[in-house]
């Protein structure tokens, strides 16, 4: 006798109801232009991944309240967002699954080891993609006529910290330490560089991984080494815990950090240890951006406290749009030109792109804490020319 | 339950009926892409393509968990070591460009060593302490490889390898679009097929491995160790050969991974990776080759079609209730749960297992 | 000298970190041998309960000191949890008893990811600053530094193990408890109500997983929906390290893998004269424990199951 198993039927039928509900999606139609977002929404790194998408819905719902006509359509743009785990396998899936959705641009992924395996997919089917987050310098050095980022790569981003911590912030002995990803190594390796080239010395050298939350013990050996600076390659849901232990341990060194470090969750975690903390970040302050200080204030009334990068998300949507404005059209193949020539005020910094597809000569500033707030100290880098344009 | 007669049982036995169900098989699986593609869109045959990585990846750790019964949590590093092999010598790392026919055997055979060289200090273990320890390897070659980029650059770090040469034959390369008798082949198509190929091939060595007096072996250790060795079984040999085969496959399919996607970063190779592996071999069907398929094809397909709770939603209510994002993994891990409770001897186990187990609950009654 | 002094320090209280996590995980893993992948999660929901608590009060505004808040907190994750492990053991697990082993991991794992994705959708996915309540005034030594609060843990973890040593081997609990674990079927036989012993092991674990869950966010001062995955794989290590089920093993195993990786974070780098550095911390801690489990293969104090053959 031979019984079927029902469970075995049951589940077979409810995965095929499932898929469904997918099929095909219809090209963009009736003016509805689809625009892709991707990043971890969820996992550890999920508070960022949604603060992007926030970032990105933000633009497109403001530009859905204009009204804007393109090629004599009226357009209603849609933001199709993602999840792609941070894992780059699934980022490949998702890629392919925006490609087949025939979305005009992409606005992704955060981290750079999906960026870079999706970018390929992207550049295949000729849709544009913007990343906000990722800095890898390697995703910009494939070739791809149609990949972006609107924020500066570690290697400027490194270079400036290296050269203001030695020149400005007068020390001769700093010791770093990064969380083996892509981005704190990245950027710790060329902070290296640049403080060695300006001549200082580094004492010490210590690693940790993206999910450690006790730094105590690579901290005592920094602190047998007797740093005028500690400087951390790696992300404020780290750096904020380990300022305090710094603190409780009795290191006096001063804490420098990257844009990871630079929000407002790092003063939370760090406590009464955030106080002179200084992290610099690509852009200008919000505050001297036309229009900064208001997006700032309609984002905390939607979703709240920004994470880190939901300014730049922001940017990035509004560059797409724009970029399909200037060529009154939403078609890649004819707005990608504008794209690339892009030059115009974001709300993070000016926004111009390399023939790379980096960000051109962008200023980075450095912040730091006092009385429990971010304060700008000053701007490095990027043309007063494009600061001044529009 | 559902009873058919007996006339199901003779039909089921005729070989002219398995003929014919084995060449529907194949017709199936070789339209598959053309099929989904036009059904659900390209997506999903990469999807597909991901499937038959995994089922490779299933089959590798079922002959470790389901044959030979040693619970195995760090198999994700044999993936990582055969992806690593070829990302390294096939790419502008080190220069070198060497061809896929040459490197996916050699990458085969050292992920092999390792599984001989992983294996051999977790003879004496049993149980969750031979887990432990596995677990321990899977996460000691992860940090090698995110780490040995100084002082001399091996692996290239966190930063990982880019610009993996694609799979190719010559001029042939499977990351173009190939037409053949006049149906155009896109990549995508042209690397399912090859892991197509490779996946019946693993099939093929774990049906004959499963019949043999090795898989047999491996069998009486499972069951019971000690009478196994009483029986003249050298333990030692059988279990160190479990790893070697399992990493074997696992190395084969890290290969075709890197070529395929081209980039490859120690973010891939997480202990949440040997987890969801564990999970295919456990869910489908533990050492029931059909079973451990139809577990790979479950446990990535699932949260692929659970980013459509969106639009069902849409259908079902006429609008979101909840944000889909937030709950595809809450419903994976439901399903997970229910699919345990409902058949704790997996999807599809093997008749022996079922009768044992059943066996098992009728004698000792219920607690 | 007065940095090696430091480390040994840290590496005690990192390890008491783990002993607190690992001693709920061992009970449950000595009476069903089952590796409960969703004890760290228990872990995680007693803190972030905990968290939403003091949050309500010190949102009140009431003039109420640190430490009583905490308890507050405490009192409040402590019954959430004991409730939330006795659903998990009768919906998920007691269902399982005579399936296959592995068959029980899974569903933890499932567990697992439920609890996670729940606590994202009912905490959000930020990082959640854990406020400052129990006093840490330092206290120096031999160049060394150790605050009141890591004390706590310290004397906190011993306590709590002593506690369970009492309770396992002084009480008819304790006894029917080891009772069960070494053969439930007997036990039951001698009128053991298995069921309820099991249960009970999983609510005391859980109550323990509350009060390791807000030790761990107010030592760290961070509270968020994934800090259970590590914590639990750290005791899960632990526990093995010291023995399955060895209540003292569990303390010692997880004393000796904070350590470890205390020692092996600050001194690798020196050793191998920069070959290595502290990025293979990890690679030391596992090195360590596959060789002691080489000499010692039922961990350091030998395990107390029944034989699972």
């Amino acid at each position: 006798m031979i019984r079927v198993s029902v469970t075995g039927t049951g589940l077979s039928l409810a995965l095929a109801l499932l898929l469904t509900g997918c099929g095909q999606q219809s090209p963009s139609s009736g003016g509805v232009v689809r625009i892709g977002q991707v990043s971890p929404l969820t996992g550890p790194q999920s508070h960022l991944g949604k603060d992007n998408d926030n970032g990105a819905r933000l633009a497109i719902d403001e530009m859905n309240a204009k009204g804007l006509t393109l090629g004599g359509v009226k357009v209603k743009f849609e933001l199709v967002s993602e999840d792609d785990q941070a894992d780059p396998k699934t980022g490949t899936i998702v890629a392919q699954k925006l490609v087949d959705a025939k979305v005009a641009g992409v606005i992704g992924h955060l981290n750079s080891g999906t960026t870079i395996p999706a970018s390929k997919i992207y550049h295949d089917a000729g849709i544009p993609q913007v990343s906000p987050s990722a800095t890898n310098p390697k995703y910009t050095q494939q070739g791809y006529k149609g990949a972006f980022r609107v924020m500066a790569n570690d290697v400027q981003q490194g270079k400036t910290l290296g050269e203001y911590a030695v020149t400005k912030l007068g020390v001769k002995k700093i010791a770093i330490i990064d969380d083996r990803t892509a981005y704190g190594q990245g950027l710790a390796d060329e902070f290296e560089k640049a403080a060695k080239a300006a001549g200082a010395a580094i004492v010490g050298r210590e690693y940790t991984n993206d999910r450690s939350t006790d730094f105590r013990a690579i901290l005592t050996s920094v602190k047998g080494k007797q740093p005028d600076l500690v400087f951390y390659g790696g992300m404020d849901t780290q750096g904020g815990p380990m300022a305090a232990q710094m603190r409780s341990l009795g290191i006096k060194a001063r804490f420098l950090g990257g844009d990871g470090a630079q929000s407002q969750e790092f003063i939370k975690l760090a406590g009464a240890a955030a106080e002179g903390v200084v992290a610099s970040s690509p852009g200008l302050p919000l505050d001297q951006m036309p229009g900064g200080r208001s997006f700032a204030d309609r984002f905390n009334a939607k979703y709240g406290q920004i994470q880190i990068y939901a300014p730049y998300a922001y940017d990035a949507a509004m560059t797409l749009i724009d970029a399909m404005v200037k060529a009154n059209s939403t078609d890649p193949a004819k707005y990608l030109p504008e794209l690339a020539k892009t030059s115009r005020q974001g709300v993070s910094g000016p926004i111009a792109f390399d023939d790379k597809g980096d960000l051109k000569n962008g200023p980075i500033t450095l912040y730091i804490v006092k009385g429990g707030k971010w304060h700008a100290l000053e701007t490095v880098g990027g043309t007063a020319a494009a600061a001044e344009n529009k | 339950m559902i009873y058919i007669s007996d006339r199901w049982q003779h039909w089921r036995r005729d070989p002219r009926v398995a003929w014919a169900v084995y060449i529907a098989l194949a017709a199936l699986l070789i339209v598959l892409p053309f099929v989904t593609d036009w059904a659900l869109g390209r997506s999903w045959v990469r999807i597909a393509a991901f499937v038959l990585l995994y089922i490779m990846l299933a089959l590798g750790l079922n002959i470790v968990v389901g044959y030979a019964g040693l619970l195995d949590l760090g198999y994700v590093a044999f993936f990582a070591v055969g992806a690593y092999f070829y990302a390294l010598l096939a790419s502008p790392h080190f220069g070198l460009h060497l061809p896929f026919w040459l490197l996916l055997p050699l990458g085969s055979a050292v992920t092999c060593i390792c599984g001989v060289l992983l294996g051999a200090p977790t003879l004496r273990l049993r149980g969750d302490y031979l887990a432990i320890v596995t677990l321990g390897f899977g996460e000691i070659i992860r940090i090698f490889l995110n780490n040995l980029d100084a002082p001399v650059n091996i692996t290239n770090g966190p930063q990982g390898v880019n610009l993996i040469d694609p799979i190719r034959v010559g001029d042939f390369s499977l990351a173009q679009t190939q037409s053949f008798l006049g149906f155009t082949f896109p990549a995508v198509y042209n690397y399912y097929y090859l892991f197509l190929l490779l996946t019946l091939a693993v099939v093929f060595v774990s049906l004959r491995l499963e019949d043999s007096r090795i898989g047999r072996a491996w069998v009486a250790i499972r069951e019971d160790e000690v009478a196994a060795a009483a029986m003249g079984i050298n333990t030692r040999n059988v279990k160190l050969l479990a790893f070697a085969m399992g990493a074997s496959f696992g190395g084969v399919a890290g290969g075709l991974f890197a070529g395929f996607q081209g980039f490859v970063s120690p973010e891939s190779f997480t202990i949440i990776e040997s987890i969801m592996i564990l999970c295919m071999v456990v869910l489908g069907g533990m050492g029931h080759i059909p079973g451990v398929i139809l577990g790979a094809v479950l446990l990535v397909a699932l949260p692929e079609a659970l980013r459509y709770l969106g639009p069902l939603q849409q259908a079902l209510f006429g609008r979101v209730l909840a944000d889909p994002a937030d709950l595809r993994l809450l419903v994976f891990g439901l399903a997970l749960i229910l699919v345990m409770l409902l058949r704790p001897s997996g999807l599809w186990p093997s008749t022996v297992r079922r009768r044992e187990l059943a066996a098992g609950a009728g004698e000792s009654g219920h607690a | 000298m007065d940095i090696f002094l430091q480390q040994l320090v840290n590496g005690i209280v990192l390890g008491a970190i783990y002993a607190l996590v690992a001693l709920g995980y061992t009970m449950v893993y000595g009476i069903l041998g089952l590796i409960n992948f969703a004890h760290g999660e228990v872990v995680m929901i007693g803190a972030l309960v905990a968290l939403a608590v003091i949050q309500l009060l010190i949102g009140s505004g009431m003039p109420l000191p640190g430490p009583l808040i905490a308890a507050v907190g405490l009192a409040a994750a402590i019954p959430v949890c004991m409730a939330l492990g006795y659903a998990i053991e009768r919906i998920a697990y007691r269902p399982l008893r005579q399936a296959p082993r592995l068959a029980a991991l899974i569903t933890a794992i499932g567990v697992s990811i439920v609890l996670q994705n729940a606590a994202m959708i009912v905490w959000g996915r930020q990082y959640h600053s854990f406020p400052a309540l129990l006093p840490a005034t330092p206290h120096h030594f031999a160049g060394a530094t150790v605050n009141d609060l890591q004390l706590f843990i310290v004397a906190l973890a011993a306590l709590i193990m002593a506690g369970l040593l009492w309770l396992v081997h002084r009480t008819r609990l304790g006894r029917a408890m080891r009772a069960t674990s070494q053969n439930p079927e007997v036990a039951g036989l001698m009128g053991v109500n298995v069921n309820t012993v099991i249960s009970l092991t999983f609510v005391i674990g859980s109550a323990l997983a509350a009060v390791a869950g807000i030790m761990v966010a107010a030592y760290y001062g961070v509270a968020h929906y994934f800090m259970g995955f590590m914590l639990g794989l750290k005791a899960f290590t632990a526990a093995v390290l010291g023995g399955i089920g060895n209540i003292a093993g569990a303390m010692l195993g997880g004393l000796l893998l904070g350590v470890i990786e205390s020692f092996g974070a600050g001194y690798i780098g020196p050793l191998t004269g920069g070959f290595l550095g502290s990025h293979y911390q990890d690679v030391f801690a596992f090195l360590v424990l596959i060789l002691v489990l080489v000499f010692r293969p039922s961990g350091l104090l030998g395990e107390r199951v029944s034989d699972r053959t």
